[in-house]
């Protein structure tokens, strides 16, 4: 896709009235008044980088799935829907539900304890300043590079969709996004979180329900994607026994061990970018329950971004295609069905808050990745590396340049993107090299007081190099890959899962070896960091239903049978 | 205790969904008197008064019960 057919390019795919464009508008409003009345509670660092550290459980637990809820989220996974059908939900179910309430009931009280601003900062109470600078560094390029990809998808979306100028697109969402969190820092970012949260839901949902409603139900929804496209399409697990037996082309050891134990892990539990809403959480109990609550969302998402394309396969009267087909036939493709289902059952005031709820979705994906690199950037790398003597007002000082400057970079990035769409391929396999390796450095440095800092160190370097390895020899030999990912059938979707997986072993192993042959820290160093040297205060003091693993066991439940029914 | 200051964020939140809530609830009620030309699937259903109705309601809710001044957030 050139530069040119994004100016000039398609017919729109919807047409807004002024009662719409008021809708957007006045969102736009709403989120730089948030920012501009919050500047006046982040003058500290503590309250820019941390938000005082005072958030309540649901505003945390909100945040931290909102700041998920990106471009790719929304539109990528209602288009895979349409393309693999149900598979996709396990991204929501095993790919997210088990990570994220490990992180709330075993990873978050050395998080919490040990009161380090990030996750990089918790490597370097852990392992040492070696560990801190490699992760750091790693997060926070991927994370400017990332954001940019999410603002170009955006755009974009916004080109394809409304038939919007892409450079007002890109420059508007991301000065929006830079003022306000510039101003308000985290807790404006996270505030902004919870409210485009609330409208994901509020525009999202009425596309399930009015589609289901046409479709005649859940029965007669699957008798028409078995006639239009298979029955296979809404089975969640009966087709993975083989890999070439399911329209993903992936096996269940993949699904399971790949996604669900690694790279699931690895992401809601490690990535600074989910992992520092929950930080900001007033005390311990808050922040095991945030996750907690972002959990039992998590599990209904699907339902406003699954089930979308899935009733697509039922009810649209067009098929849509691959990206390079839909450009070269001048159809539809996968990525624009969410908007296709919105124009189809939304009418004037509906589809603007729809299309309120995809920016605010693309907004607060940007928003996490600013705020996140800011942190990282002010804490980890320039005051660790660059000026270890600052005074707090000059680090929150820096917090807002690099929030500013972050967002630029990201928009070269996205301009980037935009002429070499090819990096957008590289930039996420590259995001995928770091989490996996990550996630075994922080769960052997938090459950095994033996691991050593130069085991941390030359685990995480080994884990993301095998990863970076696996990767390049796929892309010199094809053949490769019935080696990294088991099968030569495998899917790009299915090489990640598997790499993942080999990169985490890499990592786990090297880490072991190298403790067992050098010299661990005393246990007095690893108080409030380890498993087993840690005191974990207990809630006796709250009743059964204010304990956090109660409500754990009620979203375990719930996750086991939605995997049943759907089975 | 307010996480932000003496608003709390759900006033905010209950400010979106009324405003949101009437201009959807009132688009609806103008294609009742004036239905499109080329209206959406199942126009026949209303959602946009409905769903007007209910985020106004929601909104409404929000608003009077996290007011500025109420000490709840």
């Amino acid at each position: 896709m050139t530069t040119a057919f994004l100016w000039f390019g398609s017919q729109q795919l919807v047409h807004l009235s002024t009662v719409d464009l008021v809708i957007i508008i006045f969102y736009f409003v709403l989120v730089l008044a948030i920012g501009f009345y919050l500047k006046e509670r982040a003058n500290t660092g503590e309250d820019f980088f941390m938000a005082g550290r005072e958030m309540t459980a649901w505003i945390a637990g909100l945040s931290f799935l909102s700041a998920n809820l990106g471009s790719l989220e929304l539109m990528g996974w209602a288009g895979a829907a349409y393309q693999y059908g149900i598979l996709a939900a396990h991204w929501y179910w095993i790919g997210a539900i088990p990570a994220m309430l490990f992180l709330a009931l075993v990873m978050m009280p050395f998080y919490y304890i040990s009161k380090t601003h990030s996750v990089p900062g918790y490597l370097k109470l852990r392992f040492g300043e070696a560990s801190r600078a490699l992760a750091s560094v790693s997060f926070a390029l991927m994370t400017v590079l990332m954001s940019g990809i999410n603002m170009y998808s955006m755009a974009l979306v916004l080109k394809i969709v409304l038939g919007w100028n892409i450079n007002l697109s890109i420059w508007i969402s991301s000065l929006t996004v830079a003022v306000y969190v510039a101003l308000g820092g985290l807790r404006s970012a996270i505030f902004n979180e919870v409210l485009q949260f609330i409208l994901i839901w509020a525009g999202a949902l009425l596309i399930p329900i009015l589609g289901l409603v046409e479709a005649g139900g859940w029965s007669s929804l699957k008798a028409q994607i078995a006639a239009n496209a298979s029955a296979e399409y809404t089975h969640l697990w009966s087709t993975l026994g083989s890999s070439s037996s399911n329209p993903m082309g992936i096996h269940w050891t993949g699904i399971v061990f790949g996604l669900g134990a690694i790279i699931s892990f690895g992401y809601w539990t490690t990535d600074f970018l989910v992992v520092q809403r929950v930080l900001s959480a007033k005390d311990l109990r808050a922040a095991k329950m945030a996750p907690i609550i972002g959990a039992g969302f998590k599990m209904m998402v699907p339902f406003i971004v699954i089930l979308p394309g899935l009733l697509a396969l039922a009810v649209l009267p067009v098929k849509l295609a691959g990206e390079n087909v839909a450009v070269t036939t001048g159809g539809h493709s996968y990525n624009e069905v969410l908007p296709l289902m919105l124009a189809r059952y939304c009418g004037p005031g509906l589809l603007g808050l729809g299309i309120t709820a995809l920016i605010a979705g693309f907004m607060s994906g940007m928003a996490g990745n600013v705020s996140a690199f800011t942190t990282v950037w002010t804490y980890d790398i320039y005051r660790a590396l660059i000026n270890k003597v600052g005074t707090d007002k000059h680090y929150v000082t820096m917090g807002r340049a690099s929030t500013v400057v972050g967002v630029l970079v990201s928009v070269g990035t996205a301009y980037l993107v935009m002429d070499f769409k090819s990096i957008m391929d590289y930039v996420q396999a590259l995001f995928s090299f770091f989490i996996a390796p990550l996630y075994g450095t922080v769960l052997l440095g938090m459950l095994w007081k033996r691991a050593t800092p130069a085991g941390g160190f030359w685990g995480l370097l080994a884990g993301t190099g095998s990863s970076i390895g696996m990767w390049a020899w796929v892309k010199v030999d094809p053949a490769a890959l019935q080696y990294v990912a088991l099968s030569a059938h495998a899917r790009d979707m299915a090489e990640n899962m598997y790499r993942a997986l080999w990169s985490w072993i890499v990592c786990v192993l090297v880490t072991v070896i190298v403790s067992l042959l050098t010299q661990p820290k005393p246990e007095s160093e690893l108080k409030g960091l380890v498993y087993g040297v840690t005191e974990i205060p207990r809630e006796n003091y709250v009743s059964t239903l204010h304990r956090p693993w109660f409500w754990a066991f009620v979203v375990g439940a719930v996750f086991v049978v939605l995997n049943i029914v759907f089975w | 205790m307010k996480p932000g200051g003496a608003i709390s964020i759900w006033f905010f939140i209950g400010i979106s969904l009324l405003v949101n809530g009437m201009l959807i609830l009132g688009a609806g009620i103008y294609q009742l008197f004036y239905p499109p030309k080329q209206p959406v699937v199942l126009f026949h259903l209303h959602a946009a008064v409905w769903w007007g109705g209910i985020l106004t309601a929601i909104g409404a809710a929000y608003c009077i019960y996290f007011a500025p001044g109420k000490g709840r957030g």
